[in-house]
Protein backbone atom coordinates (compact mmCIF):
# COMPACT_ATOMS: atom_id res chain seq x y z
CA UNK A 1 0.00 0.00 0.00
CA UNK A 2 3.04 2.26 0.82
CA UNK A 3 4.30 1.58 -2.51
CA UNK A 4 1.41 2.35 -4.46
CA UNK A 5 1.13 5.64 -2.66
CA UNK A 6 4.40 6.47 -4.01
CA UNK A 7 2.71 5.96 -7.27
CA UNK A 8 0.61 8.51 -8.21
CA UNK A 9 0.97 7.57 -12.07
CA UNK A 10 -0.84 3.89 -11.24
CA UNK A 11 -3.42 5.46 -9.01
CA UNK A 12 -4.57 8.09 -11.35
CA UNK A 13 -3.65 5.54 -14.43
CA UNK A 14 -6.06 2.96 -12.56
CA UNK A 15 -8.80 5.39 -11.84
CA UNK A 16 -8.98 6.70 -15.52
CA UNK A 17 -9.05 3.26 -16.93
CA UNK A 18 -11.75 2.12 -14.39
CA UNK A 19 -14.21 4.76 -15.05
CA UNK A 20 -13.41 4.24 -18.62
CA UNK A 21 -14.66 0.83 -18.48
CA UNK A 22 -17.21 1.45 -16.39
CA UNK A 23 -18.58 4.06 -18.90
CA UNK A 24 -18.13 1.25 -21.53
CA UNK A 25 -19.85 -1.17 -19.43
CA UNK A 26 -22.94 0.73 -17.81
CA UNK A 27 -22.85 3.94 -19.85
CA UNK A 28 -25.30 2.23 -22.70
CA UNK A 29 -27.42 1.27 -20.07
CA UNK A 30 -27.81 4.75 -18.54
CA UNK A 31 -28.09 6.57 -21.69
CA UNK A 32 -31.17 5.74 -23.29
CA UNK A 33 -30.70 7.47 -26.51
CA UNK A 34 -30.55 5.32 -29.92
CA UNK A 35 -26.72 5.91 -30.96
CA UNK A 36 -28.10 4.98 -34.62
CA UNK A 37 -31.06 6.84 -34.28
CA UNK A 38 -31.09 9.70 -36.97
CA UNK A 39 -32.88 12.64 -36.64
CA UNK A 40 -32.14 15.38 -39.47
CA UNK A 41 -34.33 17.98 -37.71
CA UNK A 42 -31.54 18.00 -34.59
CA UNK A 43 -28.50 17.69 -37.23
CA UNK A 44 -25.14 19.25 -35.64
CA UNK A 45 -27.14 20.92 -32.11
CA UNK A 46 -24.99 22.60 -30.02
CA UNK A 47 -24.71 20.66 -26.42
CA UNK A 48 -28.26 20.86 -24.54
CA UNK A 49 -30.29 19.34 -21.45
CA UNK A 50 -31.57 16.55 -23.89
CA UNK A 51 -28.16 15.74 -25.82
CA UNK A 52 -25.93 17.00 -23.56
CA UNK A 53 -22.63 16.22 -25.83
CA UNK A 54 -25.16 17.66 -28.53
CA UNK A 55 -25.69 16.01 -31.97
CA UNK A 56 -23.38 14.61 -35.19
CA UNK A 57 -24.63 15.52 -38.56
CA UNK A 58 -27.42 13.08 -38.99
CA UNK A 59 -28.62 14.32 -35.67
CA UNK A 60 -27.69 11.08 -34.09
CA UNK A 61 -26.67 11.50 -29.88
CA UNK A 62 -22.80 12.04 -28.82
CA UNK A 63 -22.85 10.99 -26.01
CA UNK A 64 -24.83 7.68 -26.80
CA UNK A 65 -22.17 7.15 -29.57
CA UNK A 66 -19.41 7.93 -27.23
CA UNK A 67 -20.28 5.36 -24.87
CA UNK A 68 -21.12 2.88 -27.34
CA UNK A 69 -17.97 3.47 -29.12
CA UNK A 70 -16.15 2.81 -25.97
CA UNK A 71 -17.50 -0.09 -25.27
CA UNK A 72 -15.94 -1.34 -29.01
CA UNK A 73 -12.73 0.30 -28.41
CA UNK A 74 -12.39 -1.94 -24.78
CA UNK A 75 -13.62 -4.63 -26.39
CA UNK A 76 -11.07 -4.55 -29.63
CA UNK A 77 -8.44 -3.78 -27.57
CA UNK A 78 -9.00 -6.84 -24.85
CA UNK A 79 -9.68 -8.90 -27.80
CA UNK A 80 -6.67 -7.64 -29.64
CA UNK A 81 -4.01 -7.89 -26.42
CA UNK A 82 -5.25 -11.24 -25.69
CA UNK A 83 -4.81 -12.58 -28.83
CA UNK A 84 -1.57 -11.28 -29.98
CA UNK A 85 -0.28 -11.76 -26.57
CA UNK A 86 -1.28 -15.98 -27.03
CA UNK A 87 0.79 -15.74 -30.19
CA UNK A 88 3.71 -14.16 -28.90
CA UNK A 89 3.81 -15.88 -25.87
CA UNK A 90 3.99 -19.45 -28.04
CA UNK A 91 6.00 -18.55 -30.15
CA UNK A 92 8.51 -16.61 -28.24
CA UNK A 93 8.55 -19.13 -25.20
CA UNK A 94 8.70 -21.90 -28.05
CA UNK A 95 11.69 -20.09 -29.36
CA UNK A 96 13.17 -19.59 -26.34
CA UNK A 97 12.83 -23.54 -24.90
CA UNK A 98 13.52 -24.44 -28.64
CA UNK A 99 16.58 -23.01 -29.12
CA UNK A 100 19.28 -23.78 -31.52
CA UNK A 101 17.85 -23.90 -35.25
CA UNK A 102 14.37 -23.70 -34.22
CA UNK A 103 14.95 -20.35 -32.53
CA UNK A 104 16.87 -18.95 -35.32
CA UNK A 105 14.67 -19.73 -37.87
CA UNK A 106 11.15 -18.20 -35.51
CA UNK A 107 13.15 -15.02 -34.51
CA UNK A 108 14.31 -14.96 -38.18
CA UNK A 109 10.34 -14.82 -38.93
CA UNK A 110 9.36 -12.39 -36.48
CA UNK A 111 12.28 -10.16 -37.72
CA UNK A 112 10.70 -9.54 -40.97
CA UNK A 113 7.22 -8.99 -40.12
CA UNK A 114 9.29 -6.29 -37.73
CA UNK A 115 10.91 -4.98 -40.83
CA UNK A 116 7.67 -3.25 -41.40
CA UNK A 117 5.78 -0.77 -39.35
CA UNK A 118 3.02 -2.12 -37.70
CA UNK A 119 0.73 -0.08 -38.06
CA UNK A 120 1.36 -0.22 -42.24
CA UNK A 121 0.91 -4.00 -41.94
CA UNK A 122 -2.28 -3.41 -40.30
CA UNK A 123 -3.40 -1.10 -43.01
CA UNK A 124 -2.17 -4.21 -45.43
CA UNK A 125 -3.80 -6.22 -43.98
CA UNK A 126 -7.82 -4.51 -43.46
CA UNK A 127 -6.97 -2.77 -47.24
CA UNK A 128 -6.94 -7.19 -48.52
CA UNK A 129 -9.52 -8.54 -45.89
CA UNK A 130 -11.89 -5.36 -46.21
CA UNK A 131 -13.63 -3.01 -43.68
CA UNK A 132 -15.63 -4.76 -39.87
CA UNK A 133 -14.77 -5.14 -37.03
CA UNK A 134 -13.81 -9.13 -36.86
CA UNK A 135 -10.97 -8.01 -39.51
CA UNK A 136 -9.98 -5.60 -37.38
CA UNK A 137 -9.22 -7.23 -35.07
CA UNK A 138 -7.24 -9.66 -37.09
CA UNK A 139 -4.97 -6.90 -38.44
CA UNK A 140 -4.47 -5.30 -35.50
CA UNK A 141 -3.75 -8.89 -34.13
CA UNK A 142 -0.98 -9.59 -36.72
CA UNK A 143 1.10 -6.06 -35.84
CA UNK A 144 0.82 -6.76 -32.18
CA UNK A 145 2.09 -10.47 -31.73
CA UNK A 146 5.54 -9.61 -32.84
CA UNK A 147 6.64 -7.26 -29.62
CA UNK A 148 5.33 -10.01 -27.48
CA UNK A 149 7.22 -12.76 -28.92
CA UNK A 150 10.44 -11.08 -28.47
CA UNK A 151 9.71 -9.63 -24.78
CA UNK A 152 8.98 -13.50 -24.07
CA UNK A 153 11.79 -14.76 -26.19
CA UNK A 154 13.80 -12.70 -23.89
CA UNK A 155 13.06 -13.07 -20.58
CA UNK A 156 12.42 -16.96 -20.91
CA UNK A 157 16.14 -17.16 -22.01
CA UNK A 158 17.32 -14.67 -19.02
CA UNK A 159 15.29 -16.19 -16.31
CA UNK A 160 16.62 -19.68 -17.53
CA UNK A 161 20.27 -18.45 -16.54
CA UNK A 162 19.18 -17.68 -13.00
CA UNK A 163 20.69 -19.84 -10.30
CA UNK A 164 16.94 -20.80 -8.75
CA UNK A 165 16.12 -22.40 -12.35
CA UNK A 166 19.11 -24.37 -12.85
CA UNK A 167 18.81 -25.10 -8.71
CA UNK A 168 15.43 -26.93 -10.27
CA UNK A 169 16.83 -28.36 -13.25
CA UNK A 170 19.42 -29.77 -11.67
CA UNK A 171 16.90 -31.83 -8.80
CA UNK A 172 15.56 -32.86 -11.83
CA UNK A 173 12.09 -30.66 -12.08
CA UNK A 174 10.51 -31.83 -15.35
CA UNK A 175 10.09 -28.68 -18.16
CA UNK A 176 6.12 -28.09 -17.58
CA UNK A 177 6.73 -28.09 -13.88
CA UNK A 178 10.06 -25.55 -14.57
CA UNK A 179 7.82 -23.62 -17.27
CA UNK A 180 4.70 -22.99 -14.79
CA UNK A 181 6.05 -22.58 -11.33
CA UNK A 182 9.53 -20.83 -12.08
CA UNK A 183 9.35 -18.89 -15.36
CA UNK A 184 5.68 -17.63 -15.91
CA UNK A 185 6.01 -16.18 -12.42
CA UNK A 186 8.72 -14.12 -13.24
CA UNK A 187 7.96 -12.71 -16.77
CA UNK A 188 4.45 -11.70 -15.46
CA UNK A 189 5.62 -8.79 -14.46
CA UNK A 190 6.86 -7.68 -17.82
CA UNK A 191 4.48 -8.88 -20.06
CA UNK A 192 1.82 -7.54 -18.07
CA UNK A 193 3.30 -3.90 -18.51
CA UNK A 194 3.83 -4.27 -22.35
CA UNK A 195 0.30 -5.35 -22.38
CA UNK A 196 -0.86 -2.51 -20.51
CA UNK A 197 0.97 -0.04 -22.90
CA UNK A 198 -0.48 -2.40 -26.05
CA UNK A 199 -3.98 -1.49 -24.84
CA UNK A 200 -3.54 1.90 -25.03
CA UNK A 201 -1.97 1.21 -28.85
CA UNK A 202 -4.99 -0.99 -30.07
CA UNK A 203 -7.29 2.16 -29.13
CA UNK A 204 -5.53 4.39 -31.10
CA UNK A 205 -4.84 1.81 -33.85
CA UNK A 206 -8.08 1.03 -33.85
CA UNK A 207 -9.23 4.37 -33.76
CA UNK A 208 -7.26 5.29 -37.21
CA UNK A 209 -7.97 2.75 -38.93
CA UNK A 210 -11.78 3.68 -38.58
CA UNK A 211 -10.73 6.97 -39.37
CA UNK A 212 -9.59 5.85 -42.45
CA UNK A 213 -12.55 4.35 -43.30
CA UNK A 214 -10.93 0.93 -43.60
CA UNK A 215 -11.50 -0.12 -40.11
CA UNK A 216 -15.18 -0.12 -38.04
CA UNK A 217 -17.64 1.39 -40.23
CA UNK A 218 -20.50 3.98 -39.58
CA UNK A 219 -23.59 3.48 -39.07
CA UNK A 220 -21.58 1.44 -36.15
CA UNK A 221 -20.44 3.95 -33.52
CA UNK A 222 -16.46 4.19 -33.50
CA UNK A 223 -14.39 6.67 -32.16
CA UNK A 224 -12.18 7.09 -35.05
CA UNK A 225 -15.31 7.18 -37.77
CA UNK A 226 -16.75 9.59 -35.15
CA UNK A 227 -13.75 11.36 -35.85
CA UNK A 228 -13.60 10.95 -39.41
CA UNK A 229 -17.28 12.01 -39.78
CA UNK A 230 -17.18 15.25 -37.61
CA UNK A 231 -14.20 16.63 -39.66
CA UNK A 232 -16.19 18.38 -42.21
CA UNK A 233 -17.80 20.42 -39.56
CA UNK A 234 -14.60 21.56 -37.40
CA UNK A 235 -15.71 25.04 -37.25
CA UNK A 236 -19.42 25.22 -37.18
CA UNK A 237 -19.64 22.36 -34.83
CA UNK A 238 -16.45 21.83 -33.17
CA UNK A 239 -18.37 19.29 -30.43
CA UNK A 240 -18.42 16.65 -32.95
CA UNK A 241 -15.02 15.70 -32.78
CA UNK A 242 -14.51 17.14 -29.62
CA UNK A 243 -16.36 14.03 -27.73
CA UNK A 244 -14.67 11.54 -29.15
CA UNK A 245 -11.02 13.14 -29.85
CA UNK A 246 -11.20 13.47 -25.72
CA UNK A 247 -12.51 9.95 -25.40
CA UNK A 248 -9.65 8.60 -27.17
CA UNK A 249 -7.01 10.85 -25.40
CA UNK A 250 -8.17 10.05 -21.96
CA UNK A 251 -8.13 6.12 -22.13
CA UNK A 252 -4.82 6.13 -23.92
CA UNK A 253 -3.26 8.06 -20.79
CA UNK A 254 -5.46 6.08 -18.25
CA UNK A 255 -3.26 2.90 -19.54
CA UNK A 256 -0.03 4.75 -20.71
CA UNK A 257 -0.12 5.97 -16.54
CA UNK A 258 -1.07 2.64 -15.44
CA UNK A 259 1.85 0.79 -17.80
CA UNK A 260 4.32 3.23 -16.37
CA UNK A 261 3.04 2.69 -13.12
CA UNK A 262 3.13 -0.66 -12.99
CA UNK A 263 6.72 -0.50 -14.50
CA UNK A 264 7.60 1.06 -11.28
CA UNK A 265 5.89 -1.70 -9.05
CA UNK A 266 7.67 -3.78 -11.14
CA UNK A 267 11.13 -2.40 -11.23
CA UNK A 268 10.69 -2.18 -7.76
CA UNK A 269 10.29 -5.63 -6.76
CA UNK A 270 13.04 -7.10 -8.74
CA UNK B 1 33.56 2.20 -39.54
CA UNK B 2 33.61 1.43 -42.98
CA UNK B 3 33.32 -2.02 -42.74
CA UNK B 4 30.70 -1.71 -40.18
CA UNK B 5 28.27 0.17 -42.79
CA UNK B 6 29.20 -2.28 -45.22
CA UNK B 7 28.41 -5.13 -43.80
CA UNK B 8 25.12 -3.69 -42.37
CA UNK B 9 24.38 -2.58 -46.78
CA UNK B 10 25.02 -6.70 -46.91
CA UNK B 11 22.47 -7.52 -44.56
CA UNK B 12 20.32 -5.31 -46.09
CA UNK B 13 19.98 -7.63 -49.26
CA UNK B 14 17.69 -10.66 -47.16
CA UNK B 15 15.34 -8.48 -45.13
CA UNK B 16 14.56 -6.05 -48.76
CA UNK B 17 13.42 -9.64 -49.75
CA UNK B 18 11.69 -10.66 -47.24
CA UNK B 19 10.08 -6.99 -47.21
CA UNK B 20 9.21 -7.70 -50.70
CA UNK B 21 7.86 -11.18 -50.08
CA UNK B 22 5.94 -10.24 -47.32
CA UNK B 23 4.31 -8.12 -49.25
CA UNK B 24 3.51 -9.84 -51.90
CA UNK B 25 2.15 -12.39 -49.43
CA UNK B 26 0.38 -10.07 -48.01
CA UNK B 27 -1.82 -9.03 -51.70
CA UNK B 28 -1.58 -12.80 -53.26
CA UNK B 29 -2.36 -15.05 -50.14
CA UNK B 30 -4.87 -13.40 -48.22
CA UNK B 31 -8.31 -14.86 -48.60
CA UNK B 32 -10.64 -12.86 -50.68
CA UNK B 33 -10.39 -12.51 -54.82
CA UNK B 34 -8.91 -8.84 -55.36
CA UNK B 35 -10.84 -8.71 -59.00
CA UNK B 36 -14.49 -9.41 -57.81
CA UNK B 37 -13.51 -6.76 -54.76
CA UNK B 38 -12.69 -4.31 -57.99
CA UNK B 39 -15.55 -5.37 -60.10
CA UNK B 40 -18.02 -5.73 -57.80
CA UNK B 41 -19.70 -9.23 -57.06
CA UNK B 42 -22.36 -8.80 -60.00
CA UNK B 43 -19.44 -8.47 -62.54
CA UNK B 44 -19.66 -11.08 -65.48
CA UNK B 45 -17.58 -13.60 -65.72
CA UNK B 46 -15.69 -12.54 -68.48
CA UNK B 47 -15.44 -9.51 -67.80
CA UNK B 48 -13.19 -10.66 -64.17
CA UNK B 49 -11.75 -13.45 -66.33
CA UNK B 50 -9.91 -10.66 -68.80
CA UNK B 51 -9.12 -8.30 -65.73
CA UNK B 52 -7.25 -11.38 -63.96
CA UNK B 53 -5.58 -12.79 -67.12
CA UNK B 54 -4.64 -8.77 -67.28
CA UNK B 55 -3.10 -8.28 -64.29
CA UNK B 56 -1.68 -12.10 -64.92
CA UNK B 57 -3.09 -13.18 -62.12
CA UNK B 58 -4.42 -16.53 -63.60
CA UNK B 59 -0.75 -17.84 -63.30
CA UNK B 60 0.67 -19.71 -61.22
CA UNK B 61 1.59 -18.27 -57.66
CA UNK B 62 4.90 -19.02 -58.18
CA UNK B 63 5.27 -17.70 -61.39
CA UNK B 64 3.39 -14.01 -60.20
CA UNK B 65 6.26 -13.80 -57.74
CA UNK B 66 9.09 -14.49 -59.91
CA UNK B 67 7.93 -11.72 -62.49
CA UNK B 68 7.22 -9.60 -59.13
CA UNK B 69 10.78 -9.94 -58.30
CA UNK B 70 12.07 -9.61 -61.53
CA UNK B 71 10.10 -6.19 -62.33
CA UNK B 72 11.22 -5.12 -58.27
CA UNK B 73 14.45 -5.27 -59.32
CA UNK B 74 14.32 -3.15 -62.32
CA UNK B 75 12.16 -0.80 -60.43
CA UNK B 76 9.19 -1.77 -62.29
CA UNK B 77 5.78 -1.85 -59.47
CA UNK B 78 3.44 -2.60 -62.62
CA UNK B 79 1.07 -0.95 -63.70
CA UNK B 80 -2.17 1.21 -62.07
CA UNK B 81 -5.20 -0.33 -62.41
CA UNK B 82 -7.22 2.86 -62.18
CA UNK B 83 -4.72 5.31 -64.45
CA UNK B 84 -2.79 2.59 -66.34
CA UNK B 85 0.23 5.37 -65.29
CA UNK B 86 3.43 3.08 -63.81
CA UNK B 87 3.33 2.45 -60.02
CA UNK B 88 6.93 3.61 -59.41
CA UNK B 89 6.05 6.94 -61.21
CA UNK B 90 2.93 7.55 -59.40
CA UNK B 91 4.81 7.04 -56.29
CA UNK B 92 7.62 8.76 -57.55
CA UNK B 93 5.66 11.63 -57.38
CA UNK B 94 4.42 11.54 -54.07
CA UNK B 95 7.11 10.14 -51.96
CA UNK B 96 9.29 14.02 -51.66
CA UNK B 97 5.70 15.05 -49.95
CA UNK B 98 6.13 12.40 -47.50
CA UNK B 99 9.71 12.60 -46.78
CA UNK B 100 9.16 16.36 -46.51
CA UNK B 101 6.53 15.70 -43.72
CA UNK B 102 8.69 13.40 -41.99
CA UNK B 103 11.83 15.64 -41.46
CA UNK B 104 10.20 17.90 -40.61
CA UNK B 105 8.27 16.31 -38.10
CA UNK B 106 11.47 15.22 -36.80
CA UNK B 107 12.61 18.13 -36.69
CA UNK B 108 9.32 19.73 -34.61
CA UNK B 109 10.00 16.29 -32.33
CA UNK B 110 13.99 17.52 -31.13
CA UNK B 111 13.40 21.25 -31.15
CA UNK B 112 10.80 20.52 -28.46
CA UNK B 113 12.45 17.48 -26.72
CA UNK B 114 15.81 18.90 -26.17
CA UNK B 115 14.79 21.71 -24.55
CA UNK B 116 12.14 19.90 -22.45
CA UNK B 117 14.07 16.87 -21.85
CA UNK B 118 16.90 18.82 -20.43
CA UNK B 119 14.49 21.33 -18.33
CA UNK B 120 13.22 18.26 -16.68
CA UNK B 121 16.47 16.04 -16.18
CA UNK B 122 18.62 18.81 -15.04
CA UNK B 123 16.27 19.28 -11.74
CA UNK B 124 14.61 15.79 -11.55
CA UNK B 125 11.68 16.19 -9.05
CA UNK B 126 11.15 19.80 -9.64
CA UNK B 127 8.61 22.14 -10.73
CA UNK B 128 9.73 22.52 -14.23
CA UNK B 129 10.33 18.52 -14.13
CA UNK B 130 6.74 17.61 -12.94
CA UNK B 131 5.62 20.07 -15.55
CA UNK B 132 7.65 19.20 -18.68
CA UNK B 133 6.89 15.42 -17.93
CA UNK B 134 2.97 16.01 -17.46
CA UNK B 135 3.23 17.86 -21.62
CA UNK B 136 4.83 15.02 -22.42
CA UNK B 137 2.30 12.42 -21.00
CA UNK B 138 -0.45 14.18 -22.51
CA UNK B 139 1.89 14.50 -25.73
CA UNK B 140 2.23 10.84 -25.42
CA UNK B 141 -1.59 10.19 -24.83
CA UNK B 142 -3.31 12.58 -27.74
CA UNK B 143 -3.76 10.87 -30.91
CA UNK B 144 -2.66 12.04 -34.43
CA UNK B 145 -6.45 11.46 -35.58
CA UNK B 146 -7.12 13.95 -32.61
CA UNK B 147 -4.83 16.14 -32.62
CA UNK B 148 -4.81 17.31 -36.19
CA UNK B 149 -8.49 18.63 -36.25
CA UNK B 150 -7.67 20.51 -32.80
CA UNK B 151 -4.78 22.19 -34.29
CA UNK B 152 -7.02 22.95 -37.39
CA UNK B 153 -9.39 24.46 -34.94
CA UNK B 154 -6.76 26.88 -33.10
CA UNK B 155 -4.42 27.90 -35.50
CA UNK B 156 -6.15 27.82 -38.88
CA UNK B 157 -10.23 28.61 -37.99
CA UNK B 158 -10.11 30.32 -34.93
CA UNK B 159 -7.02 32.34 -35.72
CA UNK B 160 -6.40 32.37 -39.41
CA UNK B 161 -2.76 31.63 -38.68
CA UNK B 162 -1.95 29.14 -41.42
CA UNK B 163 -3.53 27.49 -44.35
CA UNK B 164 -5.75 24.70 -43.38
CA UNK B 165 -5.08 22.18 -45.97
CA UNK B 166 -2.73 21.23 -48.99
CA UNK B 167 0.77 21.59 -49.80
CA UNK B 168 2.88 24.50 -50.49
CA UNK B 169 5.02 26.68 -48.23
CA UNK B 170 6.24 26.62 -44.94
CA UNK B 171 2.90 27.86 -43.76
CA UNK B 172 1.19 24.77 -45.16
CA UNK B 173 4.03 22.65 -43.40
CA UNK B 174 3.43 23.68 -39.98
CA UNK B 175 0.11 22.16 -38.50
CA UNK B 176 0.89 18.68 -40.45
CA UNK B 177 4.45 18.95 -39.24
CA UNK B 178 3.22 19.62 -35.01
CA UNK B 179 0.32 17.20 -35.40
CA UNK B 180 2.90 14.60 -36.72
CA UNK B 181 5.89 15.39 -34.50
CA UNK B 182 4.25 16.09 -30.98
CA UNK B 183 4.39 12.54 -29.78
CA UNK B 184 7.80 11.95 -30.84
CA UNK B 185 8.61 15.01 -29.18
CA UNK B 186 7.12 13.60 -25.86
CA UNK B 187 8.57 10.51 -26.20
CA UNK B 188 12.02 11.76 -26.77
CA UNK B 189 11.72 14.01 -23.94
CA UNK B 190 10.92 11.41 -21.86
CA UNK B 191 13.39 9.30 -22.71
CA UNK B 192 16.55 12.33 -22.24
CA UNK B 193 15.10 13.33 -19.32
CA UNK B 194 15.79 9.74 -17.87
CA UNK B 195 18.99 9.29 -19.54
CA UNK B 196 20.49 12.58 -18.00
CA UNK B 197 19.35 11.79 -14.60
CA UNK B 198 21.02 8.21 -14.72
CA UNK B 199 24.26 10.10 -16.60
CA UNK B 200 24.03 12.63 -13.29
CA UNK B 201 24.92 10.08 -11.11
CA UNK B 202 28.21 8.87 -13.05
CA UNK B 203 31.71 9.06 -11.94
CA UNK B 204 32.65 11.28 -14.65
CA UNK B 205 30.52 14.08 -14.14
CA UNK B 206 31.09 14.00 -10.21
CA UNK B 207 34.76 14.83 -11.56
CA UNK B 208 33.88 17.39 -13.58
CA UNK B 209 31.97 18.99 -11.01
CA UNK B 210 34.47 18.55 -8.41
CA UNK B 211 37.11 20.33 -10.50
CA UNK B 212 34.56 23.23 -10.36
CA UNK B 213 32.51 23.10 -13.48
CA UNK B 214 28.91 24.45 -12.93
CA UNK B 215 26.24 22.05 -12.68
CA UNK B 216 24.94 23.01 -15.85
CA UNK B 217 28.50 22.92 -18.05
CA UNK B 218 29.00 19.51 -16.29
CA UNK B 219 25.96 18.39 -17.70
CA UNK B 220 26.64 20.38 -21.25
CA UNK B 221 30.25 19.09 -21.81
CA UNK B 222 30.10 15.85 -20.38
CA UNK B 223 26.68 14.48 -20.19
CA UNK B 224 24.51 15.13 -23.08
CA UNK B 225 26.63 13.35 -25.78
CA UNK B 226 26.75 10.12 -23.10
CA UNK B 227 22.70 10.38 -22.69
CA UNK B 228 22.51 10.79 -26.30
CA UNK B 229 22.90 6.97 -27.38
CA UNK B 230 19.81 6.06 -25.31
CA UNK B 231 17.78 8.64 -27.38
CA UNK B 232 18.83 8.05 -30.71
CA UNK B 233 18.47 4.17 -30.55
CA UNK B 234 14.86 5.56 -29.75
CA UNK B 235 14.43 7.66 -32.38
CA UNK B 236 15.28 4.62 -34.47
CA UNK B 237 12.42 2.53 -33.12
CA UNK B 238 10.03 5.12 -33.52
CA UNK B 239 10.40 5.72 -37.13
CA UNK B 240 7.99 3.22 -37.77
CA UNK B 241 5.74 5.21 -35.75
CA UNK B 242 6.69 8.51 -37.27
CA UNK B 243 5.82 6.76 -40.96
CA UNK B 244 2.29 5.09 -40.19
CA UNK B 245 1.60 8.46 -38.32
CA UNK B 246 2.36 10.21 -41.08
CA UNK B 247 -0.30 8.15 -43.52
CA UNK B 248 -3.18 9.38 -41.05
CA UNK B 249 -1.74 13.21 -41.01
CA UNK B 250 -1.68 13.31 -45.07
CA UNK B 251 -5.50 12.34 -44.82
CA UNK B 252 -6.06 15.11 -42.38
CA UNK B 253 -4.39 17.74 -43.93
CA UNK B 254 -4.89 16.46 -47.31
CA UNK B 255 -0.97 16.56 -47.59
CA UNK B 256 -0.28 14.89 -51.37
CA UNK B 257 2.00 12.21 -50.01
CA UNK B 258 2.77 8.77 -50.19
CA UNK B 259 0.37 8.09 -47.40
CA UNK B 260 -2.64 9.55 -48.66
CA UNK B 261 -1.94 7.98 -52.13
CA UNK B 262 -2.14 4.44 -50.87
CA UNK B 263 -4.77 5.30 -49.06
CA UNK B 264 -7.06 6.45 -51.97
CA UNK B 265 -5.42 3.40 -53.71
CA UNK B 266 -7.30 1.26 -51.16
CA UNK B 267 -10.15 2.61 -51.49
CA UNK B 268 -10.48 2.60 -55.12
CA UNK B 269 -9.24 -0.87 -54.98
CA UNK B 270 -6.03 -0.21 -57.02
CA UNK B 271 -4.24 -3.15 -56.09
CA UNK B 272 -0.97 -3.13 -57.47
CA UNK B 273 -0.91 0.78 -56.39
CA UNK B 274 -1.17 -0.57 -53.17
CA UNK B 275 1.03 -3.07 -53.15
CA UNK B 276 4.02 -0.47 -54.21
CA UNK B 277 2.92 1.74 -51.88
CA UNK B 278 3.04 -0.54 -48.91
CA UNK B 279 6.61 -1.72 -49.94
CA UNK B 280 7.82 1.84 -50.31
CA UNK B 281 6.58 2.55 -46.91
CA UNK B 282 8.83 -0.55 -45.73
CA UNK B 283 12.06 -0.60 -47.38
CA UNK B 284 11.87 3.49 -46.62
CA UNK B 285 11.54 1.86 -42.54
CA UNK B 286 14.50 -0.55 -43.14
CA UNK B 287 16.88 2.27 -44.69
CA UNK B 288 16.05 4.45 -42.38
CA UNK B 289 17.05 2.01 -39.86
CA UNK B 290 19.96 1.66 -41.08
CA UNK B 291 20.88 5.02 -40.90
CA UNK B 292 20.12 5.49 -37.30
CA UNK B 293 22.24 2.21 -37.03
CA UNK B 294 25.35 4.01 -38.77
CA UNK B 295 24.50 7.56 -36.65
CA UNK B 296 24.36 5.79 -33.56
CA UNK B 297 28.10 4.01 -34.26
CA UNK B 298 28.95 7.35 -34.91
CA UNK B 299 28.09 8.95 -31.39
CA UNK B 300 28.94 5.83 -29.72
CA UNK B 301 32.07 4.35 -30.57
CA UNK B 302 31.85 1.15 -28.58
CA UNK B 303 29.44 -0.30 -31.11
CA UNK B 304 31.71 -0.51 -33.47
CA UNK B 305 34.18 -2.75 -31.92
CA UNK B 306 31.51 -5.39 -30.88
Amino acid sequence: MIALRRNPAFLIGFGLVSVIAAFALFGPMLVHADPLAIDLAGSLAPPSFDHPFGCDALGRDVLARVLWGARLSLAVATVVVVLSLAIGAVIGGAAALGGGRIDTLVMRGVDIVLAFPGFLLAIALAAILGPGIFNVVIALGAMGWTGYARLVRGEVLSLRERDYVAAAESLGARPARILFRHLLPGIAGPVAVQATFGLGGVIVAEAALSFLGIGVLAPTPSWGNMLDAGRAFLLVAPHVTTAPGIAIGLSVLGFNLLGDGLAQLAGRRS
Amino acid sequence: MIRYIVRRLLQLVPVALGVATLTFALIHLVPGDPVVAMLGETAAPADVDGLRRELGLDRPLWEQYATFLAGLARGDLGESIATHEPVSKLIAARFPATLELAVAAMLVAILIAFPLGMIAGARPGGVADLGAMGFAILGISIPHVYLGPLLMILFSLQLGLVPLTGRGGFGHLVLPALTLGTGLAAILARMLRQSLVQVRESDYIRTARSKGLGEARALLRHGLRNALSPVVTLMGLQMGALLSGAIITEVIFSWPGLGRLMISAIGARDYPLVEGCVLTFALTYVLVNLATDVLYCVIDPRIRLS
